[in-house]
């Protein structure tokens, strides 16, 4: 079919290119064109994604917050950890929940549970901001976080409002101000 | 629902060649990624924490209204072959294909809702349709969603949106996807430029079963690559954009093709022809590749556009589990090599052999008639 692959391959700069990625990092555009081969060495087709962000700019380096130097630059499958002795890994984050540290992330690209997006927030911000095009999500809520979030905003208003009942001496407003927020924080609690 | 019910149940529901521009766009598929709070992801997870998160998630799914009668099954209790004929269907991944207890599959009679459970994520939900229709796939799926998050916890943040094993995925777990059948770009070689043209504005272009797979059949599939960031609506609006871009091109490079190397595509296509007519040991890939080009003749007027059905049925049917399947019995490469080609052959005589007169007669009216707005299209 189309014998005409007159891309060569980035890394190996011999053969064809045959695997084509790209990705918006930063507003920045980043491509990269491989062989068949080198595209499997470099894990490219591996369906974590960013393998891209660390192909061109050492992705270990970036993300890796933990004074594990020199691991940085063992990327790659079942790569770094030396074994010698004491590993400073032991200093790295656990997710409270599932057990997942850093150092897991770094071998399979995956996170443990939800939580881990908390335990490890520092870190992943800047791989997020790599990978998306945005850093906030701006798409579906659940119904329930939407009440949640409903309530909050009514809860932060009625807040404000008997802020300026009380500088304004209305006693009465507030009182059925503060009468409303109690009615709401005991929503809040089912 | 049974498994015998999937495989003898004919044509699909989603492979049913009924679909908005079905010519050139295969498939719409659109897949979410689910979680539920705190439990961990099935890579990391125990076999008892995959086994506990599935008797929360299984009941569930299998209590949507439109998973009535559904095929719902363990992996486990599915053999190679079975998990294979799904792969081939697109109705479960490779990756899932690999499991075993822990992992299930739930998908509706039609064959458009298909939900693994313990893929990647807690659940991978994937609605497909055939010809373009995003838009559709999506508003089943978005109900299905809907419907769930009332009985399961469904992990979410407020500024990270829909939490997933792999951070790729954040945001709102959704991968929107076409696959698209362009045999005059890949004969014109326009094909990389126009790979490239996607990739530029970060859409990912793969092969026949997703990342990493070969393009077989000039078929290609393009998807979003980000998650997070955008709204599910305008992730798929700037993919349908595109998508009608592509399949402008293809439109214009068959028109241009037929205009200037007639030819070299009469003899493409009556070569196609006649190998899948006549061979007796073909591979998968050999007929793939000749019956896109069946699939672009029906189109330009070649063969009656019954052909379509029998070539689109083919395209499923020659892939090794259905051929295993049908052939009742463990084969070899070279026996099912023998069987795919009494199976084309077969099938094929549905459809007779090229008419170049007709598509001659057809060309020459459409220049008497829409010639000048046909060239406007071309020049948008």
């Amino acid at each position: 079919m189309s014998e005409n692959l007159k891309i060569v391959c980035d890394n190996c700069k011999q053969k064809p290119a045959e695997v084509f990625y790209s990705q918006i990092a930063e507003g920045k555009l980043l491509k990269v064109n491989l062989c068949k081969e080198c595209s499997k060495e470099k894990g490219v087709e591996d369906p974590t994604g960013f393998a891209l962000a660390e192909l061109l700019q050492g992705m270990g380096e970036n993300v890796e917050v933990s004074p594990v130097t020199g691991a940085g630059k063992a990327a790659g499958v079942g790569g770094g950890s030396s074994g010698g002795g004491e590993r400073e890994e032991t200093t790295s984050l656990k997710c409270p929940v599932c057990g997942f540290a850093q150092s897991d992330f770094k071998k399979t690209g995956r996170l443990g549970c939800s939580e881990c997006y908390t335990t490890f927030a520092e870190n992943l911000a800047p791989l997020l901001k790599q990978m998306h095009k945005g850093t906030s999500h701006s798409g579906k809520v659940p119904a329930r976080q939407r009440r949640q979030q409903e309530m909050t905003g009514r809860m932060n208003l009625l807040r404000q409002d008997l802020v300026k009942a009380v500088r304004a001496e209305n006693y009465e407003d507030a009182a059925s101000l503060r009468d409303q927020i109690r009615l709401l924080e005991g929503q809040f609690d089912n | 629902m049974k498994f015998s019910g999937i495989i003898n149940g004919g044509a699909s529901g989603w492979s049913q060649n009924d679909g908005p521009q079905h010519d050139i766009v295969i498939s719409s598929r659109v897949r979410l990624a689910r979680n539920i709070q705190k439990f961990p992801f099935p890579g990391w997870a125990k076999k008892a924490d995959r086994v506990a998160t599935l008797e929360k998630t299984k009941p569930a799914v299998e209590a949507l209204p439109e998973m009535d009668d559904a095929f719902s099954e363990n992996l486990q209790d599915l053999n190679v072959l079975e998990k294979q004929v799904l792969v081939e269907r697109h109705l479960i991944s490779r990756e899932h294909a690999a499991k075993g207890v822990g992992s299930a599959v739930v998908m509706n009679r039609q064959q458009t809702l298909s939900i693994m459970l313990n893929e990647e994520d807690h659940l991978r939900m994937q609605a497909i349709r055939s010809g373009f229709r995003l838009r559709d796939a999506f508003a089943l799926l978005d109900k299905a969603d809907s419907a769930l998050e009332k009985a399961l916890d469904f992990a979410y943040d407020p500024r990270l949106g829909y939490l997933t094993a792999c951070p790729t995925n954040v945001g709102t777990g959704m991968r929107a996807s076409a696959m698209l059948h362009l045999p005059a770009l890949v004969l014109k070689e326009e094909i990389n430029k126009v790979i490239q043209a996607v990739n530029k504005i970060g859409l990912a272009v793969r092969g026949l079963y997703g990342e990493g797979t070969e393009a077989m059949g000039n078929l290609f599939q393009i998807s979003n690559q980000t998650t997070l960031g955008q709204k599910e609506e305008d992730i798929i609006g700037n993919l349908s954009k595109v998508v009608e871009k592509i399949i402008s091109h293809e439109r214009n490079a068959r028109e241009v093709l037929l205009e200037q190397k007639p030819a070299t595509l009469f003899d493409q296509i009556g070569r196609a022809y006649g190998i899948l007519t006549n061979a007796h040991s073909m591979t998968g890939k050999e007929a793939l590749n000749l019956l896109s080009l069946i699939r672009l003749g029906v189109d330009l007027g070649f063969f009656p556009t019954e052909c379509l059905q029998a070539v689109d049925e083919l395209c499923t049917e020659v892939q090794q589990a259905h051929l295993q399947k049908a052939g009742a019995q463990k084969l070899g490469a070279e026996e099912r090599d023998l069987l795919r080609a009494d199976v084309v052959r077969e099938k094929l005589k549905r459809c007779p052999s090229p008419d170049l007169a007709k598509v001659k007669a057809r060309r020459a009216a459409n220049e008497n008639g829409s010639g000048e707005s046909a060239a406007d299209d071309a020049g948008k």
